[in-house]
């Protein structure tokens, strides 16, 4: 196992030395320059120079990119352009948010998506089944922005259950300790803000978590299908277990499979996903960032975003591959 | 505990198709003494293919759906008394639109008072075209890249495979927003560029796994043996025998690829706002839709709602129609 893990984190190094190789092709790719971004567009060629210099722009391309390379392995992002200010720093403010969003979706995801697709897997063929896998077929093909538009007109606009956007109401104030909203008010055992981040939270986690729960569905529907017809069942069945107890012990355990790496997938959707959710509902996160950061030619706060989500992505799936191995003991790796 | 108590006994479906096979033997019997003619008539793959398709319910209503879209894209514009290029600014600028009526069947919008029937048939031009053509630029890379990797193998398929590793560890939708604000400026050719180059990689993957096992099979050693070339093999022996798992991940690309579309554009990142795309349409309503313009966003959102459902009904039924380990 730890042989397994340590062959898997010296893999990842290929992909991220050409990761960081195509991230800085790409910015130097890009049209425009950095200097002019950060000066405006009347700035004195001497000046400009001067920015440029600073940055370190002109030198040649190589050395441009040892330094960003060593920049990297010293966790030095660089500094935002508009802001000056380290890009560690700002983003560590906003990845709060996201994070909050994210698992918000996710649970919805899951909580949703296992019940429904044990249901539809139990009366299969039935009405019911036939209902969970149109629902599941519209929840893919609902892009997360009409979603959210049509949640925030329904709920917010004209019913007005819930708040439209935000992540908490302007007129509360709390203390941020860590930038978790819901942590920080349970911190601070401030309840009513709690449950105002809360009802914040529901929409765009809704919104967000569509998609996953559609996928979810399907595959916990396949998955339990395929073990129901498993003859351990049949026998677990026989020697007369209760239906929840074959449900959770011998039909379930043996599902999660296909389930966890599914789950596990949707990490770099749903991170793609917030760039959307956040700008429809306000939500002060990284997805937010990325698009301010995009319009404004912010060109290292863009690639360095880029960069650490890619690194999450790989992250995440190696925690997938690992957790398999923990859910289902059958697997081994050499 | 009770041993016997929840047991609950397997559904009996599986009976019902013995009674039906039981029921079909006698009429065979008694048409056995008739005399009748048996002509065999030899199918083709894709005929064979049309054949399972039709059975499948929801992909054909898809395929109806997606063909009445097109057709609309196509002339819906000519038959729509409006025209999408000349409409005069109006005398007065409202703020609100009109509801759906006589005359506007999907209203009006606020602002510039456009009908939005004629806005989002116009858009499904844009959208649609770019949701297909860079589905073709992405599937031509895509088969270019995963033929060669796997049928030439070696160092050339390592390096390949490690940049499609790395293209997929990317978040392509933030690559896509950051391409099409710097190189973009509002051009649907390079939107459709822009897509196609990000739609490869599952292609790749793909069509590289096909080429490995189809390479080692006895028809490529014939066909080596009388001598074909690399170029021939590929293209004439192998890809051919790969055609339908491609004809499946493209359905896919096409459907995410229409949603990438709406997505950048929303942003303002795609084509030029005074365009009429799907995406376009809907984030030129955003400000409209706390007053009450439902109307407005609701069509265009639908439109790629139905696109979608339907690529996916397609791509469900072409699924089910092309494996030629499901009998229908």
């Amino acid at each position: 196992m730890t042989k397994y893990i340590i062959r898997r984190l010296l893999a990842a190094i290929p992909v991220l030395f050409g990761l960081s190789i195509i991230l800085f092709a790409f910015i130097h790719l890009l049209p425009g320059d950095p200097a002019v971004a950060l000066l405006g567009q009347h700035a004195t060629p001497e000046l400009t120079a001067e920015i440029r210099a600073q940055l370190g722009l002109d030198q040649p391309l190589w050395q441009q990119y040892l330094a960003y390379l060593g920049q990297l392995l010293h966790g030095d992002l660089g500094k935002s352009i508009i802001t000056n200010r380290p890009i560690i720093d700002e983003f560590l403010l906003r990845f709060p948010g996201t994070v909050e969003l994210t698992v918000g979706a996710l649970i919805f995801a899951v909580g949703l998506g296992i019940p429904l697709g044990r249901y539809a897997a139990r009366h299969v063929q039935g009405f019911g089944d036939g209902m969970v896998t149109v629902i599941s077929l519209l929840g893919i093909s609902i892009p997360i922005f009409v979603l959210g538009l049509t949640l925030q007109y329904i709920f917010a606009v004209q019913l007005k259950w819930l708040p439209a956007s935000g992540r908490l109401d302007p007129r509360i104030a709390i203390e941020y300790h860590t930038n978790f909203v819901l942590i920080d008010t349970l911190l601070d055992g401030n309840i009513p803000a709690f449950f105002n981040g809360l009802s914040h939270l529901i929409l765009p986690a809704i919104a967000l978590g569509s998609i996953p729960l559609a996928i979810i569905t399907r595959i916990t529907r396949a998955s339990v299908l395929d073990v129901t017809n498993e003859d351990y069942v049949r026998t677990a069945r026989a020697k007369g277990l209760s239906e929840r107890r074959v449900g959770g012990r011998h039909i379930m355990r043996n599902a999660w499979l296909p389930v966890v790496t599914v789950i596990g997938l949707q990490v770099g959707g749903l991170l793609a996903g917030a760039v959307i959710t956040e700008t429809i509902f306000s939500w002060n996160g990284v997805g937010r960032w990325t698009v301010q950061a995009i319009q404004d030619h912010d060109y290292f706060v863009v690639q360095s975003i880029i960069l650490i989500f890619a690194l999450i992505f790989l992250v995440v799936n190696l925690v997938v591959d690992i957790g398999y191995a923990f859910i289902n003991p059958r697997i081994r790796y050499a | 505990m009770q041993p016997f108590g929840e047991f609950e006994p397997a559904p009996p479906a599986p009976l019902t198709e013995h009674v039906v096979e039981v029921a079909a033997i006698p009429v065979r019997q008694e048409e056995a003494g008739a005399d009748y003619e048996v002509t065999l008539q030899s199918l083709n793959q894709w005929q064979l293919a049309w054949r399972k398709f039709k059975k499948h319910r929801l992909a054909l209503i898809g395929l109806g759906i997606l063909s009445f879209l097109l057709a609309t894209a196509v002339i819906g514009p000519f038959l729509l008394p409006y025209d999408f290029g000349t409409i005069p600014v109006p005398d007065q600028i409202v703020y609100q639109g009109r509801p759906p009526g006589i005359g506007h069947l999907f209203g009006e919008t606020g602002g510039l008072q456009r009908d939005v029937l004629t806005l989002v048939v116009n858009g499904a031009r844009l959208s649609l075209i770019i949701g297909f053509s860079s589905m073709l630029i992405g599937v031509f890379i895509g088969t270019i890249v995963g033929a060669i990797a796997g049928f030439l193998g070696g160092w050339l398929d390592n390096v390949l495979m490690r940049v499609v590793d790395v293209m997929l560890s990317l978040p392509l939708l933030f690559v896509i927003l950051v391409a099409s604000r710097f190189f973009g400026n509002g051009s649907a050719l390079l939107l459709i560029l822009i897509f196609g180059f990000f739609s490869w990689m599952g292609v790749a993957r793909l069509v590289r796994s096909l080429f490995l096992s189809l390479r080692e099979q006895e028809f490529v050693e014939a066909a080596r043996a009388v001598g074909a070339s690399n170029m021939r093999t590929i293209f004439r022996h192998i890809l051919p025998n790969a055609v339908s798992p491609i004809v499946i991940v493209a359905s896919l690309i096409v459907a995410g690829n229409i949603i990438s579309e709406a997505f950048v554009s929303f942003l303002g990142f795609g084509v030029d706002a005074s365009t009429p795309t799907w995406g376009n349409i809907l984030s030129n309503a955003l400000t409209f839709i706390p007053l009450g313009n439902w109307w407005w966003p609701f069509f265009a959102g639908f439109a790629i709602i139905l696109t979608v459902l339907s690529v996916n009904f397609i791509g469900d039924g072409l699924r089910d129609a092309l494996d030629p380990r499901s009998r229908a």
